[in-house]
């Protein structure tokens, strides 16, 4: 499948070849250095709700911009993500959550060299039924909370029906469902209500699995909190808006802390992307969104290393990453699968702390660091000829 | 043979040459060290796994105390990379296993002696071999297959009108009390009846393929119908090989995965009825290790570690049973 795959790129490649330099040159930006041609094989792995997007950004950067960079990307969950990322058995790691100070030590620690994370992408979580009559429900964060704590059983209860004067609400009961595997989807959709109602924060708190009220449905991934809601009469589940909107499900509208209710667009995660305010370090969640934004959303993380990379590998995941964040091509992709670019200025913030990538190999700037050098001054004397600070690593030998 | 009998002491000539020759008398040696090595690998391996999971799985029992882990109710995971934080009770999880394999003994069980039985003594030449045939290739399907045709198919149309049925029939008995909401651990436990059957199935044939056409015959010739020669000359001179067909399927119901996550229904708790969702230990730590952190992981082993006491107890207590039974029943059994 890969040869397949590299064997289709080079076909592809030759008619577009053209077209790959004029698209570097329209939206690499200052680090975008495509018109070099890049050799080097990546592998990342992490978080399962952004492969979808992933993948396809991997094919068409593999086949029309850099056709010697093969990009292994295994969705293998965030915490394998992370746990692969910190014992560098990949090239980037990808979570649904940020790596905190204990993590970005023992990363540090353990490489050398400080670690690099960045957000590539937002999601949204929506609230699904699979009964059309219930598209457009609207709900807030604390009736929510009481569907999922079962005090709220039946459509038509008094919060809900408060919220939602115009709509004839049956009588069904209500059967909430949620993903029965440890998700970041979970993860974001409890770290919104922990954060709205305080006694879900209180009873059930936030995480990727939760010990759920008995009575609730649990379904395997996506597919299984879809059947969930499709075989019961009455069933609602949230899902990733991409998923949801591929099985063609109703979704709720949510109220946001504004008091909008909005209904889960993409221009409404966009929106609640840039109300989310993020920090340098950006360990960030996205809380309390007010304005046109959609209040449950959640983000993917990239972490690379500041050394360490061998050859062009670090030149790979740059170019890759300054693209896929760039490239109106790749970001169009983005919007159709239902994830939300990142807003132009967050944009820059990022392509600058993704510069940072292998920006301290082979300086020995870092006393741990040293040890490493010697392997890496080999590694920048093979790679990259040009780099002066190769050869600081080689006069240490 | 009879008319190779004149010639007979010429072929043992060589036979005893080669006896005395060096090439002969290493080769039962070297072949005695062979076949013991393959014997002791499968040692090996099992007390590496235990050593290995029963070591990292430390912290957590540890923490928790043995018998805490055991039969706590209450899992919550912590997210911390050098300690444990959070409570750790596989309870729901030991139960989930065990009703769900207990549900899918108690279905394959009678249905694999009489489908043996039909293929062996009743169908006709012309069915009885497809029909093996037939038993034997659902055992080559894949699990994932199982599950996603259970959750898909089976669940929706079938079984989902039989839960409706019991509950509205039998809702006051406390197997089949509460809601009804597809997944949970009697639809588990039935497909999971139709994953072990090929296998049951298979031995319990050449199990009663074996049994004396005489005794057969004679029960008959004394006025038996088919059901008594099943139940009273078949069944009890078969005992421990269906005991045997049952273990083996039941072994792989305990560790049966994909199938049970799929159907389940995934909840941290568990309910008496039939129709709650929970979790199977082998179905929770697939669900959650794509996601687990170092100290999730930890309790994910420290369930490994259950699972395998799990399996063995039941063993045990099976090969307990037989014993007993075949000291009272006659048979030489074990």
């Amino acid at each position: 499948m890969r040869n397949g795959r590299s064997k289709l790129a080079v076909l592809a490649a030759i008619p577009l070849l053209a077209a790959a330099c004029s698209n570097g040159d329209e939206g690499g930006g200052s680090a975008a250095g495509t018109e070099a041609e890049l050799s080097a094989s990546l592998t990342g792995a992490g978080a399962s709700f952004p492969d979808p997007l992933f993948q396809d950004w991997i094919y068409s950067y593999g086949s029309d911009v850099q056709p010697g960079v093969e990009i292994n990307y295994q969705s293998v969950g965030s915490g394998a993500g992370i746990e692969q990322f910190l014992e560098q058995t990949v090239d980037f790691g990808s979570s649904e959550e940020y790596l905190g100070d204990e993590d970005l030590a023992t990363a540090a620690e353990a490489r050398g060299c400080e670690a690099v994370q960045f957000p590539v992408v937002f999601g949204s979580v929506v609230i699904a039924f699979d009964n059309p009559e219930l598209d457009g429900l609207v709900l807030d964060a604390q009736t929510i909370a009481d569907i999922y704590s079962t005090k709220i059983t039946t459509f038509d209860d008094p919060a809900i029906a408060e919220l939602n004067p115009d709509m004839d609400l049956p009588g069904d009961e209500i059967v909430p469902v949620h993903r029965s595997d440890s998700s970041g989807t979970t993860a974001v959709f409890t770290h919104y209500l922990s954060t709205e109602v305080e006694s879900w924060a209180d009873e059930y708190g936030e995480g990727k699995e939760l010990d759920w009220e008995s009575g609730l449905v649990g379904g395997q991934q996506n597919d299984g909190v879809a059947q969930g809601i499709a075989q019961n009469p009455g069933g609602m589940g949230y899902l990733n808006q991409s998923f949801a909107q591929e099985a063609g499900l109703s979704v709720a509208t949510v109220v946001n802390e504004d008091g909008n209710p909005i209904e889960p667009t993409l221009e409404a995660t966009i929106a609640a992307s840039e109300e989310a305010e993020v920090p340098d370090d950006f360990q960030f969640a996205i809380d309390d969104i007010g304005g046109e934004g959609y209040p449950i959303a959640g983000t993917n993380w990239i972490f690379t290393y500041t050394c360490g990379y061998e050859g062009a590998t670090a030149d790979a995941i740059i170019d890759f990453w300054t693209w896929a964040l760039t490239d109106e091509g790749a970001q169009d992709v983005a919007g159709e699968l239902g994830y939300a670019p990142l807003g132009d200025e967050l944009t820059e913030r990022v392509i600058a702390e993704l510069e940072r990538t292998n920006s301290e190999n082979g300086g020995g700037d870092t006393e741990e660091g040293a040890e490493d050098d010697a392997t890496d001054g080999d590694d920048a004397e093979a790679g990259t000829e040009a780099d002066a600070e190769a050869e600081e690593g080689s006069e240490e030998e | 043979m009879s008319t190779q009998a004149p010639e007979a002491p010429a072929p043992e000539e060589p036979r005893r040459s080669s006896l005395r020759s060096g090439k002969g008398r290493m080769a039962d040696p070297v072949f005695k060290w062979v076949v013991a090595a393959c014997g002791t690998i499968v040692l090996v391996i099992l007390a590496l796994m235990v050593i290995r999971t029963t070591t990292e799985a430390w912290p957590v029992f540890a923490k928790e105390g043995f018998f805490g882990f055991l039969t706590g109710e209450d899992w919550t995971s912590g997210n911390s990379r050098t300690e444990i934080t959070g409570t750790y009770g596989a309870w729901p999880f030991i139960y989930g296993t065990l009703i769900t394999s207990a549900i899918a003994i108690v279905i394959a069980l009678p249905l694999a002696i009489m489908v043996a039985f039909y293929i062996t003594h009743l169908a006709p030449r012309r069915l009885s071999k497809p029909l093996s045939y037939t038993v034997e290739l659902l055992a080559a399907v894949p699990s994932v297959i199982f599950g996603l045709w259970g959750l898909h198919w089976f669940l929706p149309n079938v079984l989902r009108p039989f839960f409706e049925f019991l509950g509205n029939t039998f809702g006051w008995f406390f197997l089949f009390e509460g809601p009804i909401r597809g997944v949970g651990y009697l639809p588990a436990g039935i497909v999971l009846a139709i994953m072990i059957l090929p296998i049951m199935t298979a031995i319990i044939r050449e199990v009663i393929v074996v049994h004396p056409i005489d005794q057969r015959m004679a029960a008959y010739a004394l006025g038996s119908t088919r059901w008594e020669v099943l139940r009273k000359v078949v069944l009890p001179a078969s005992f421990s090989g269906i005991v045997a067909a049952a273990m083996l399927g039941l072994g792989r119901a305990l560790g049966e995965t994909i199938a049970v996550l799929m159907l389940i229904g995934g909840a941290q708790s568990w309910g008496s009825s039939l129709f709650s969702t929970g979790s199977s230990m082998a179905s929770h730590i697939a669900a959650t290790f794509g996601e687990a952190g170092p100290e999730a992981r930890t309790a994910l082993m420290a369930i490994g570690v259950a699972l395998f006491l799990v399996t063995m107890i039941v063993n045990i207590l099976a090969r307990v049973i037989v014993w007993r039974l075949g000291r009272m029943t006659g048979d030489a059994a074990v």
